[in-house]
């Protein structure tokens, strides 16, 4: 991502100026992070000083609403997120063999990007798509029913090679 | 000057007839599931193939058209075709060859493709009449001699749809969402114009009381009497808000009917907010759920285009509006007051009550919340009468439950099911029982807060009161069922590891306890449990529960409480043996080769991920247990029994 991580982009600061001029204004302050990270992947952290300079809300509350939802992130995301779906539908299904396998062969834990900046392994809650179970998602592409055989062909088309050869 | 009915009833005609220019009067209609789980099944694809023939051919005639979640969620995607005055045809699991054979077979030639319907009995009648009679519960069902035969007529697969009574999901699966013409034509909006019109909010109440509607996110708090005491408050603004943070693991009804019939939601909310006097709704909604949120901003926009949100609603001088706001991913932000926190853009921290919000809520505001499925009911209860929908149920519980059935079931699915109907009907009969031939451990309702019941319990009928005297809760709908491959002390540990996670560590009993209750899960789970551990987690649960500020504390224990009760042994089994018989705790399980089984076929040795299986062809084959990943594919693959977990 070429934006520039210190400065909010101009549509975002028009936003913020709207959401203000209107009533409870600074109820805002989720939607405006959203959109921040909606944009970088992440929220750098001189942004979110922005936001609470321009919203006039403490830093250190707008660190603690950040820190408080699961959305938010704090570290750039790889190239691509690989998301291993850990609902109860899932998990009896096997996902979290299928979650052992995956951080097995990227090599991270969950949370972590490969070194190459390749791939960021992560969990979610449940995506709702139960019938499907075990899900798991690579960007934005669903697949279901997968099993620990299945994985490598499924990011095969990511750029993995193999395991321990992505960083 | 013309009423709101008066008004309704004019963009409703229109609504028909712009319908009929676009669709009825096409020869063959093809309609396609498009909920967020259809379209990863390929439901978008079909509908491009199916475009591009319509294109190709230059087929005029034939009408193409997206609707919500049909329910049968093993058989996506599913796509109905509709001959005018023929009964309609409803096919599972297309994919584009598919629906091009059906295009040519059926769509062109007229023949239907037995081989690809869904298995069952199929619809009687044709779709206009199907259509028209599902704006209109009391007239299905006095229409018919039995449940099972009114929604054969509507749904096709009777199996699936035999125990099923379809109310908050009347139109999802039938209409197109995006369409707020397909809405007005099955009497769209006719409720919140008749209580604008003839009602006053008081009676909305008593209405909505005597109904006997609970809430549905879970609590089952008597949603007239939550209207009736923020109605009674005096003060300068007051808010209704509708929450769609539908936050368990393992439940998707919310997103489903949102998805499926987002106008339902709002007009429920539109009525809600007339009752207790709020003129500014909210919708909080999970970020996760993009589609469910693109098609409620569509609905938002269409209806105040049409004048029924917005300054001067269906031409009166009210005023209502709705606003969007979306979850960030907290679980706990489905405590009421914790949700109330994130809207104003705070910590999604719970505080203590009272005071109730329907007193003091937003900005101080009185304010109620109500769930997705809730507000969904409030319309069927406006149009079909409190006595009509008081009679469908239990003593205590009225109405439907619509559920998320999923797990290790035959046909997972979003089913509604009258309140009473036995786990067993709903497991066996609707979810059409295991997946693979495999024996029934536990259905478990009401996600991380609710508990997980054995077979001997299956015989427990669906409603608040006794799902909770059985020790597990209604929840918000998520039903999962579980077969013998499942270790309860992993799902336990499962639940656990949410709740864990997901407290916001405002109370010391959440906070701390879970952390502890769920290391001495991890400890069973891993093989180091000791003698006394079960009666630890026990007292723990019973602080827990007694003493944790909200619902997400003290319903934490619960998976534990019932695992213990009625799966006691498997506990023993993982303290004293080490043994996991169910094979799901790594640390506690080990496959080998039974050499005197095995024929040497491979199928263990290909299925391998990590390639730790050694042997050529018609040898007895080796497990390298150094390098195995207890997976279990192996043991699963093999067709001799030759491979031993243990």
């Amino acid at each position: 991502m070429t934006d520039d991580i210190h400065a909010l982009p101009q549509d975002i600061v028009e936003y913020i100026d709207r959401c203000l001029a209107g009533p409870h204004g600074e109820s805002y302050l989720i939607p405006v992070l959203q959109q921040v990270q909606n944009r970088f992947g992440y929220l750098p952290r001189p942004l979110m000083d922005e936001v609470a300079h321009r919203m006039r809300i403490p830093t250190a509350k707008v660190t603690g609403v950040a820190t408080f939802y699961h959305f938010f992130s704090f570290t750039p995301r790889g190239k691509h997120r690989v998301t291993v779906c850990m609902g109860t539908a899932c998990f009896v299904r096997g996902a979290g063999k299928i979650l052992d396998r995956l951080k097995d062969l990227l090599g991270v834990a969950e949370g972590e990007t490969t070194a190459d900046g390749l791939f960021t392994l992560e969990s979610a809650r449940c995506l709702g798509t139960c019938a499907l179970a075990p899900v798991v998602v690579v960007d934005d592409a669903l697949h279901g029913n997968v099993t620990t055989g299945d994985l490598e062909k499924i990011l095969k088309p990511y750029g993995f090679k193999g395991k321990g050869e992505t960083g | 000057m013309s009423g709101p009915l008066e008004r309704l009833a004019a963009a409703r005609r229109e609504a028909v007839f712009r319908l009929f220019e676009r669709k009825f009067k096409a020869r063959v209609r093809i309609t396609i599931g498009s909920a967020t789980c259809e379209n990863a099944a390929g439901a978008e694809k079909v509908y491009a193939r199916f475009k591009a023939l319509i294109d190709e051919r230059g087929a005029g005639d034939v009408a193409l058209g997206r609707v919500g979640c049909t329910g049968k969620c093993d058989m996506e995607p599913v796509v109905t075709v509709i001959e005018r005055n023929t009964r309609p045809f409803k096919y599972g699991a297309l994919n584009p060859e598919r629906a091009e054979q059906v295009f040519r077979e059926h769509v062109l030639e007229g023949r239907p493709v037995e081989a690809l319907l869904l298995p069952g009995p199929q619809p009687e009648g044709d779709m206009e009449d199907l259509i028209s009679r599902c704006g209109d519960a009391a007239e299905r069902v006095r229409g018919a001699a039995d449940l099972e035969r009114a929604f054969r007529d509507v749904f096709g697969d009777v199996h699936f749809f035999g125990k099923q009574l379809r109310l908050t999901l009347r139109n999802c699966g039938v209409i197109d969402p995006e369409s707020l013409d397909e809405y007005l034509a099955v009497r769209g909006y006719e409720a919140a114009a008749t209580v604008l019109e003839r009602m006053t909010p008081q009676e909305v109440i008593e209405t909505v009381k005597l109904a006997g509607l609970r809430g549905r996110g879970g609590g089952g708090f008597p949603t007239g009497v939550k209207w009736g005491f923020a109605a009674g408050e005096a003060a300068d603004e007051k808010f209704i808000v509708c929450n769609a943070d539908e936050g368990d693991p393992g439940a998707f009804m919310d997103r489903s009917t949102i998805e499926g019939d987002p106008h339902t939601v709002i007009e429920g909310l539109m009525i809600a907010g007339y009752a207790m006097g709020a003129t500014q709704g909210f919708m909080y909604i999970r970020a996760e759920y993009p589609l469910a949120i693109a098609r409620l901003e569509r609905a938002l926009e269409d209806a105040r285009r049409a004048g029924f949100l917005g300054e001067r609603i269906f031409g009166t001088d009210r005023r209502f509006d709705i606003e969007m706001r979306l979850g960030a991913g907290a679980f706990v932000c489905g405590e009421e007051t914790a949700l109330i926190h994130s809207i104003e853009g705070r910590r999604g921290m719970p505080r203590p009550r009272p005071p109730y919000p329907s007193a003091s809520g937003l900005w101080g505001r009185p304010t109620v919340i109500n769930n997705v499925e809730t507000l969904a009911n409030v319309p069927v209860i406006i149009l079909d009468g409190a006595e009509w929908f008081g009679s469908i149920g239990t003593a205590k519980s009225k109405g439907t439950k619509v559920f998320a059935l999923a797990g290790d079931v035959q046909n997972t699915g979003l089913v509604e099911v009258p309140m009473g109907t036995t786990l067993r009907d709903v497991v066996y009969d609707v979810g059409g029982g295991i997946k693979d031939g495999k024996a029934f451990k536990a259905v478990q309702t009401g996600g991380p807060a609710g508990g997980c019941l054995p077979a001997s319990m299956l015989d427990t009928p669906v409603d608040y009161d006794t799902l909770a005297a059985a020790g597990s809760i209604m929840g918000s709908g998520g039903m999962i069922v579980m077969d013998e491959d499942t270790c309860m002390v992993n799902v336990a540990r499962f639940f656990l590891e949410f709740t864990q996670n997901e407290s916001c560590g405002k109370c010391t009993p959440c906070r701390e306890g879970t952390k502890r209750m769920l290391e001495i899960l991890t400890r069973i789970t891993e093989g180091a449990g000791e003698e006394g551990d079960v009666e630890k987690l026990l007292r723990l649960a019973d602080t827990i529960r007694k003493t944790s500020l909200c619902g997400l504390g003290q319903a934490a224990p619960n998976p534990v409480i019932s695992t213990i009760t009625h799966f006691r042994s498997e506990y023993d089994e993982h303290i004293r043996e080490k043994r996991c018989a169910a094979g799901a705790c790594a640390a506690l399980t080990r496959y080998r080769i039974d050499p005197e089984a095995c024929v040497g076929c491979g199928a263990c040795r290909r299925v391998c991920p990590v390639n730790c299986i050694t042997g050529g062809p018609k040898q007895v084959h080796v497990i390298d247990a150094s390098r195995c990943i207890r997976c279990g594919q192996c043991f699963d693959a093999c067709r001799f029994d030759a491979v031993l977990r243990g």
